[in-house]
């Protein structure tokens, strides 16, 4: 039996209970899919207010712009998704000491805490996301090859796995701090920057995003390889910022576990 | 009722000491995770950054000094008038924390403005450090507000407070109804991340959205007193008014929420 299988086996069985057990909160659905619609309609809104007047935010048209917020709703989706409901739980965990129970267990404590829970109301938002991306871009004149989307595609997964590590890194703090809720809220609500292109920023915000907080990497270079806007080739640079960062966060929750002392000690 | 008026002020004054007092020592116990959350308000530098660069507020008549002040400005009537009343009354609730509360002879929605104006306190200095950072960074972007602006700002982002409060309290008597009231709260919060002038300046909406933004409480909880702070030219009378009203209004409802909600109240396993 081999590594894959077992973990996919895990996986399947985590996923269907969790879907079981969401089931039960139908009306916690339907306010999910009411907040997604506002907040997309939102987001929609803020943006047209920098079209009123001009043609383009930071080099970027409206239909362009657009792709960018397509990108951010997508991965937002994924958050919801994957990362909200696993992440948060880590905190409860280390606080009821319960996190000694998943040291115990025969599996990855990393992948059993990443991928415990899924919540599928983040699922239509992901659609959503993805249909914005190709309507504007097709609405912005770009015709993309199969080559574009596949890079598209590639460079979206990459992004979801620097987006995974940045939280994991943050959530795996709880681990000296106990109550880090708001820090996931911080990084939260930095990645809010995600929703207009990169270069639409002052430069020094510009290189803070790219080099210390690679919001650059999560939403723009995606958007921009769907609209064949990329003069250079980003996509080793994505997997490679992407493969940095999944590694740094294996790293930092081996080292954080030899801080680990559960609850009564 | 009666009871509580024959006791008179000092009794009054007493309670609300030993209310905030302890509050405040129950916060400074959490100051690293306030810390955090001062910084998660970071929204409006955010959207000052975009908004600086795009070039097109000019033909709405704001120049890039008015453009840094408004943000600034918005960044801290932010600090202090976020509200979380829902998800402590939720959990109080959930935790049959209520109900020794509720045989005391004093409302129980004390307890929570109290825990917001301590949290309020100890959130003072991260900010006072932000704006330090602020002055590091982007120095042209700090003023020093006249003496009756910083007066009339802190007025009305006290009032601003006040109608949140109360805003979010009309949503939190839900919990006497369903256990996700915080699902709603959620909801409540849309309309004022983009009608609030948290992420735009409402002289850069359209005039028709704009007007419908001001029949809606949410400008006069960051709009209005962030240009107040700001020192630009703003209706004064009209804003006071329009938080007076809104929280004349919202009082009553959130009183006669709270005594239907109560009645319907059984405690957690009841």
């Amino acid at each position: 039996m081999g590594w894959l299988p077992r973990h996919g086996r895990v996986l399947l069985r985590f996923w269907s209970t969790a879907l079981a057990s969401q089931t039960e909160y139908l009306f916690n659905f339907s306010v999910e899919l009411l907040a997604m619609a506002g907040n997309l309609a939102g987001s929609w809104f803020v943006l047209s207010l920098f079209f009123r007047h001009g043609q383009q935010l930071g080099g970027w048209r409206w239909e362009e712009a657009l792709v960018v917020l397509g990108a951010y709703t997508l991965l937002d989706g994924v958050a919801t998704t994957l990362l909200r409901p696993n992440l948060n739980a880590i905190v409860t965990l280390v606080q009821n000491g319960s996190l000694d129970f998943v040291l115990l267990k025969p599996i990855d404590s990393q992948f059993w805490l990443s991928t415990r829970l899924i919540a599928p109301v983040g699922l239509p938002q992901i659609a959503l996301g993805a249909g914005l991306m190709l309507w504007a871009a097709a609405r912005a004149g770009a015709a993309p090859s199969p080559l574009a989307l596949a890079s598209t595609t590639v460079l979206l997964l990459a992004a979801s796995v620097s987006l995974y590590s940045l939280w994991f890194l943050v959530a795996a703090t709880s681990i000296w701090f106990t109550k880090i809720w708001n820090a996931t809220e911080v990084l939260r609500n930095v990645l809010v920057a995600g929703r207009y292109p990169i270069s639409a920023y002052p430069s020094g915000v510009r290189s803070l995003l790219t080099l210390v907080l690679p919001v650059a990497f999560l939403t723009t270079v995606p958007a921009e390889a769907l609209l064949a806007r990329a003069g250079s080739h980003p996509l080793p640079l994505a997997l490679l910022v992407a493969a940095g960062l999944f590694t740094a966060s294996r790293l930092f929750w081996r080292h954080a576990l030899r801080f680990y002392t559960s609850a009564s000690s | 009722m009666s009871r509580r008026r024959l006791r008179g002020p000092r009794h009054g004054l007493r309670l609300a000491r030993a209310l905030l007092g302890s509050q405040y020592a129950t916060m400074l116990e959490y100051r690293a995770e306030i810390a955090l959350w001062a910084l998660s308000g970071v929204l409006p530098l955010i959207m000052l950054a975009v908004w600086s660069q795009a070039g097109v507020t000019a033909a709405d008549g704001l120049d890039a000094g008015q453009l840094d002040r408004y943000f600034v400005a918005a960044f801290l009537v932010r600090q202090f008038t976020v509200v979380w009343v829902t998800y402590s009354f939720e959990e109080d609730q959930l935790h049959g924390r209520l109900s020794p509360w509720l045989l005391q002879p004093l409302q129980p929605l004390w307890r929570y403005v109290a825990a917001h104006v301590a949290e309020q306190a100890t959130r003072l200095p991260f900010v006072l450090l932000f704006v330090g950072v602020i002055a590091l960074v982007h120095p042209a972007a700090l003023w020093l507000p006249s003496p009756e602006r910083l007066l009339l700002g802190v007025l009305a982002t006290w009032l601003a407070f006040a109608v949140n409060f109360l805003l979010q309290s009309v949503i939190t008597m839900g919990c006497f109804w369903t256990e996700r009231a915080s699902a709603l709260d959620r909801l409540l919060f849309i309309p004022y991340l983009f009608l609030s002038g948290i992420s735009a300046p409402l002289e850069t909406f359209p005039e028709g959205v704009r007007r419908l933004a001001l029949a809606t409480p949410f400008p006069y909880l960051l709009h209005f007193p962030a240009r107040v702070l700001a020192g630009e030219s703003v209706d004064l009378l009209g804003g006071f008014g329009a938080l007076l009203g809104w929280a004349a209004l919202l009082l009553p409802l959130v009183l006669g929420l709270w005594r239907l909600g109560v009645r319907r109240y059984g405690a957690m396993g009841a």
